[in-house]
């Protein structure tokens, strides 16, 4: 199958070869912090069953940001899901910091949780954070089930609403009483209360206004410069070119292409890459004309 | 390709494309120093708005959410939501100061010179009915067309938005259409009765970036074709870029810059502005995609 094989960057890294980001202290090719190796997910049973995923293979290195790029029906929440422990998959494996998970029941899934390793911050907040805690409850939460003292906990959640750029006086707020950029990162800081080595970032900032989207993306490439590795996923190449060292494309469940933000974006080989890139506004117009981009659709299978 | 002579025939008398810069044509719509007040608040929630449009032009409004693009656009639309009211300046559409209108005569005038699409496709159309007759329904109520030459004209409409299969389409009920398509009608219903003015708000916002393209293309050309002046509204200055001659900058309703696009994407003047175009070069494509690559 030629459209799952996916279009290796010119470096020769495999589908989520791991590129280690110049900038992570001294960690030499570690254990990935998530490699998804040859994952299908199907949704529905029997005669509605069908294909949700494809044969998907990527990892993130540890303190790496790996964007992931996908439209509608792509699969990319899926893969999230997935990854998540939330859907359970028909073939393949995950291993989230060397652990196979995709094998684990429920209880295996609620004792790795506990443990915090993985985060996850969804599009809408309201979905990331319960809406009847307040924010220092919703923060408080998987650090007290982690087994983490209150003082200590209390110590954290400081810590971590200035890393989020969050005022303390917000946190005896419900999210309802935040506004939409502050709940965004009040579901950062909650994902990242229990050091995460991966956060799992579905569609953070689409909901957002330039200002709160500028301020979400900053933080991002700070928790990138501070070692904690991002599965950014989005349907806009925009919001993840600024953030991701290395960026996978996924059209119609199969992973179509990955490489360096740099190389996708500017030398895109499979045609829905280059529709993609030739279809997002810039400041300076659309990359490729009409012509050109009914072109690249043509090539795409039907 | 089916014939897109209805199109066309709506103003035969009108210039195509104007130039941007140079002799402008009379103006279709003028804001003037408009001002919207919340009436609950007392509070004036869009202030000093002014801009003229000619036909063929376009224009781009630049906003986040609150800073009073809508609430513009509604005032221009006569369709100000209820808590609020024009309290001051002016909204002319064709020379017709429409602020006082009574909402009889508005709605005489509104479709055939004024007409927008906003971001939700689905929510503007109704779900039991199939989509070609409620375009088919602007025709005969706006046009007077028969029975007959609606359904014609639908066909014909959903032709010129290039939906592959027109008459298909005119046979389908709004939840067998995706985004894209539903946006595609919309838009086909918006130019039904040949508005002088169409209003794209938000209007593809909420679909994918290879469909908005296609979208965006697809206003340039209805514009270039048939000459209406196009307001194009966003939160994202690059979608504004793309279409637009002139871009106006929205914030808590106040304009914080306006002028014609390649000066304010160029030498923003306004911090927020700026803030706009830095989000684009610091995060965006541009930051991989040099000047030198695309000149």
């Amino acid at each position: 199958m030629t459209t799952g094989s996916p279009t290796d960057s010119p470096a020769g890294t495999p589908a989520g070869g791991p590129v280690p980001p110049a900038d992570v202290p001294g960690r030499a090719p570690a254990v990935p912090v998530l490699a998804v190796t040859g994952l299908d997910v199907h949704h529905g049973r029997r005669r509605r069953r069908r294909p949700v995923l494809h044969g998907v293979s990527l990892t993130v290195a540890p303190g790496e940001t790996l964007g992931l790029i996908g439209e509608t029906g792509s699969g990319k929440t899926t893969l999230a899901r997935a990854v998540l422990g939330l859907v359970r998959p028909s073939a393949g494996s995950i291993t989230l910091a060397g652990e196979e998970v995709s094998t684990h029941g429920a209880r295996q899934w609620r004792a790795l949780r506990r443990r915090g390793i993985v985060q996850y911050v969804f599009q809408d907040p309201l979905r990331s954070l319960d809406p009847d805690l307040t924010v220092e409850r919703s923060l408080a939460e998987p650090l007290l089930v982690g087994g983490v003292p209150r003082a200590e906990a209390a110590t954290r959640i400081r810590a971590v609403l200035a890393r989020v750029r969050l005022e303390e006086d917000l946190l005896g707020r419900v999210p309802g009483e935040l506004s939409g950029g502050q709940r965004q990162r009040a579901a950062v800081a909650r994902a990242l209360v229990t050091e995460p080595r991966l956060v799992i970032l579905d569609e953070p900032v689409s909901a957002l206004d330039s200002a709160h989207r500028v301020q979400i993306l900053r933080i991002l490439k700070e928790l990138r410069a501070a070692g904690v590795a991002l599965l950014f996923i989005s349907h806009d190449l925009g919001s993840v070119a600024g953030s991701a060292d290395r960026i996978a494309v996924l059209h119609r469940g199969e992973l179509v292409e990955s490489g360096t933000a740099r190389d996708v974006i500017t030398r895109p080989r499979h045609p829905y890459t280059r529709l993609l890139v030739g279809s997002a506004p810039t400041l300076r117009g659309a990359p490729a004309d009409r012509a050109a981009r009914d072109a690249l659709r043509a090539l795409l299978p039907a | 390709m089916t014939s897109l002579t209805p199109l066309s025939e709506h103003r035969p008398a009108e210039a195509p494309r104007t130039e941007p810069s140079g002799d402008r044509g009379a103006p279709v719509l003028s804001l003037r120093d408009l001002r919207i007040t919340d009436r609950v608040t007392g509070r004036d929630t869009v202030h000093g708005v002014d801009f003229t449009l000619a036909a063929g032009e376009t224009l781009g409004i630049v906003g986040e959410s609150g800073s009073g693009k809508t609430l513009t656009c509604r005032a221009a639309l006569g369709i100000l939501p209820p808590r609020f009211e024009v309290t001051g300046g002016s909204v002319e559409i064709a020379g017709t100061d429409i602020t006082t209108l009574t909402p009889r005569a508005w709605t005489e005038l509104r479709a055939s010179t004024i007409s927008a699409v906003f971001q939700d496709p689905a929510s503007y159309l109704n779900p039991s009915i199939r989509v070609g007759a409620q375009i088919a329904e602007v025709l005969r109520v706006k046009k007077g067309l028969k029975r007959r030459e609606a359904r014609d004209g639908a066909v014909e409409l959903l032709a010129a938005v290039h939906l592959r299969d027109p008459e298909l389409v005119h046979g389908q009920y709004p939840y067998e259409l995706s985004g894209g398509m539903l946006q595609r009608v919309l838009i086909a219903t918006a130019i039904a009765a040949g508005p002088r003015i169409l209003i794209a708000d938000e209007a593809t916002t909420a679909l994918d970036v290879t469909v908005q393209a296609e979208i965006l293309d697809l206003l340039a050309e209805l514009r270039d074709r048939t000459g209406m002046a196009l307001v194009v509204v966003s939160h994202d200055l690059a979608v504004v870029a793309q279409l637009c001659d002139q871009v106006l900058v929205l914030r808590r309703g106040e304009v914080v810059e306006q002028g014609p696009t390649a000066r304010v994407l160029h030498h923003p003047r306004h911090t927020y502005t700026r803030l706009l175009v830095t989000e684009h070069e610091e995060y965006g494509l541009e930051k991989f995609l040099r000047p030198e690559e695309d000149a």
